[in-house]
């Protein structure tokens, strides 16, 4: 491997040189980079067995009605053989338009494409102000970061454990809602509540992340743009608005991007806070969750279809996103 | 506390150094309210990141399984015993140990495939290198729903089912793509005239990785690692399906299957939450001077 590799190495410096077109040449292009592909290879084979795999195999499921009385298990000592059958497209069919499509899927949805867009916001205008603040010469500047990185460093299902605490009936925030003669709202059984409950606990443990990366994008910006515009008159909007958010483009962009999909599927908050309680406060991801395995009997196959649409929601967002960052010349950082 | 603080202090006073003249110039219009704005500010934000958490260690001390409602009752009779109970009569031991596992080994594999990987991608334009990172972005979207039956199919084939390894495979899966994301930003601020010295030195593309390069990108690798962990260390779906045996239960299984099994003695529920919390906060102070330049430096670079 060695020797090879120290072949690989004698042409890498060419390798950076802006590369030619590759179409034609991808048989030299293998003899000639097959050290990247040794590196990426772990990857690929751990990605392709446990990804790719299981997702043409939920792909096939979702063309049949496997649920949990009709696919291969062993009772005992017994094995019973599988017995669903293919039926097309079916499921895709029975979700968006079958009888009461709209209170299985389309509320989810909507409330999904809210409650991403709600928390994303938060998240990111929070963060971008705190990461601002953090970000000026301040005595325990440090110690004010340690903190508010907290809810990241400790696991979402113990602060979300602690949060149901403080939202039950009778729990310190509806005390202290009390002592304000303010109005104490079921938090953890009217619909409404549910919602803003979960999207405030999912903001603040979101906050942090996009606190940081931002933080880290700030401390990037060349001081002396800073300057120029000062000695030009600018004010600190005017810094802000032609210094700042541009120099923040990128990393925005791709945290953006991030935030988006990480809150669009996030299972966590929302399974951990209601279980299985608030059936119109569930988002896409913990709905498929529950139809597969939170009921019985499990209903694999509408399951893996959700998922699948969920993956094809994100793919086409993510294409018209990146196509729109290409317009305004922008790159994710990819 | 105050001794991290006092370390952290120095690496980003040194990550700094060309910024100081600006600060101080803008001190000299800022006015002292707005320095105390700010403080304010954070202070604020700082009780709200901190309330939730030290709200739940209170509660955990107070002895009586309905404390929780009568907070301010239990000031006068805080406890440990909570703690001792959960310590001597629950299989928190057998839990730790198994989160310890799946965790440990999830970041130390994650992390070095991660890290070839992402050096892959920085220094070698291969083809298919734009493919190979869309395909990265994608296997971040895949929801649960979609992999969790077919994952247990195959892992059952496998006889991986109740099996460390076989959930240590599936986190990776889950972690693996950001860090080598992460990791390949990194690496694209580590110069490439480093590479070249090593290979001038006469030391293998290797050898170059793992003595210059990896020694080098620590605060990306400690970032990295710090997402694999509290990923692995907090997963829930996954772990609550694949690990049947309740002596091979994670933690984030162990703290559900209590819930039902003491059903209302919510403050022994506290007490093992706050036990958890505890190896993870540990293991994030030890990386988290190490965040800010981590993270972000790829994507700052673009």
């Amino acid at each position: 491997m060695t020797v090879a590799i120290d072949r690989a190495t004698g042409k890498r410096r060419g390798d950076r040189e802006p590369g030619p077109g590759l179409s034609g040449r991808l048989k030299r292009g293998y003899h000639k980079h097959w050290y990247a592909y040794v590196m990426i290879a772990p990857v690929a084979v751990v990605l392709g067995v446990l990804v790719l795999y299981p997702l043409v195999y939920g792909l096939y499921l979702t063309l049949t009605d496997a649920n949990s009385l009709n696919t291969a298990r062993t009772i005992g000592v017994n094995h019973i053989d599988a017995t669903y059958r293919f039926i097309g497209l079916d499921n895709y069919a029975d979700i968006l338009w079958g009888p009461t499509a709209y209170d299985r899927f389309w509320s989810h949805f909507i409330w999904t494409i809210a409650w991403t867009a709600a928390c994303v916001a938060l998240h990111y205008g929070i963060g971008l102000g705190l990461a601002l603040l953090l970000d000026q010469k301040l005595r325990g500047r440090t110690l004010y970061r340690l903190i508010l990185v907290l809810p990241w460093a400790v696991p979402t299902f113990v602060t979300v454990f602690g949060w149901r605490f403080m939202l039950a009936d009778g729990g310190v925030i509806n005390s202290a809602l009390d002592a304000l003669h303010l109005p104490s709202p079921l938090w953890l059984e009217d619909t409404f509540w549910q919602r803003f409950a979960a999207i405030m606990v999912n903001t603040w443990c979101g906050v942090p992340f996009m606190m940081i990366s931002l933080l880290g994008g700030l401390q990037a910006i060349d001081a002396s743009l800073y300057e120029a515009a000062e000695m030009d008159g600018a004010s600190a909007w005017q810094r802000f608005r032609y210094v700042t958010l541009p120099g923040l483009r990128s990393v925005s962009s791709t945290v953006v991007l991030l935030g988006i999909i990480w809150t669009f599927n996030q299972f966590a908050v929302i399974f951990l806070l209601f279980g299985n309680t608030a059936p119109d406060a569930q988002i896409l991801v913990t709905w498929a969750y529950y139809l597969g395995f939170g009921q019985q009997p499990r209903d694999f196959a509408q399951s893996a279809a959700y998922g699948i649409l969920l993956l094809a929601i994100l793919i086409v967002f993510t294409s018209f996103y990146r196509r729109w960052l290409n317009r305004n010349e922008q790159q994710l950082a990819i | 506390m105050s001794t991290t603080t006092a370390e952290t202090s120095a690496p980003v006073a040194e990550q700094r150094p060309a910024r100081a003249p600006r600060p101080a110039r803008r001190r000299g219009e800022n006015s002292r309210a707005g320095a105390l704005a700010s403080h304010g500010v954070l202070i604020v934000a700082s009780l709200i990141a901190l309330f939730p958490i030290a709200w739940l260690v209170y509660l955990s001390l107070g002895p009586d399984k309905d404390d929780y409602l009568h907070p301010g009752g239990i000031w006068n009779k805080m406890t440990f015993a909570n703690y001792s109970f959960v310590l001597q009569h629950t299989e928190f031991f057998n839990w730790l140990k198994s989160s310890l596992i799946v965790t440990l080994g999830t970041t130390a594999v994650g992390v070095l495939i991660a890290a070839t990987t992402g050096y892959a991608v920085s220094r070698m334009r291969f083809p298919g290198y734009k493919k190979f990172m869309w395909v990265l972005l994608v296997t971040q979207m895949f929801p649960v729903a979609v992999l969790m039956v077919p994952m247990y199919q195959i892992l059952s084939d496998l006889q991986l089912i109740d099996n460390y390894l076989g959930l240590i495979l599936v986190y990776c899966t889950t972690v693996i793509p950001y860090s080598a994301w992460l990791l390949k930003g990194y690496f694209d601020t580590i110069p490439f005239e480093i590479d070249e010295a090593g290979r001038v030195d006469g030391l293998t593309p290797f050898g170059t990785f793992f003595r210059l390069v990896l020694p080098l990108a620590k605060p990306g690798l400690a970032v990295a690692a710090f997402y694999n962990f509290l990923t692995a260390f907090s997963e829930v779906a996954f772990a609550s399906t694949f690990m049947l045996s309740d002596d091979k239960y994670t933690l984030a299984v162990g703290l559900q299957s209590f819930v039902s099994e003491h059903d209302a003695q919510r403050n022994l529920m506290a007490a093992t939450a706050v036990l958890i919390a505890i190896p993870a906060a540990g293991f994030f102070y030890l990386v988290q001077k190490n965040l800010v330049t981590g993270l972000t430096a790829g994507g700052t670079k673009g």
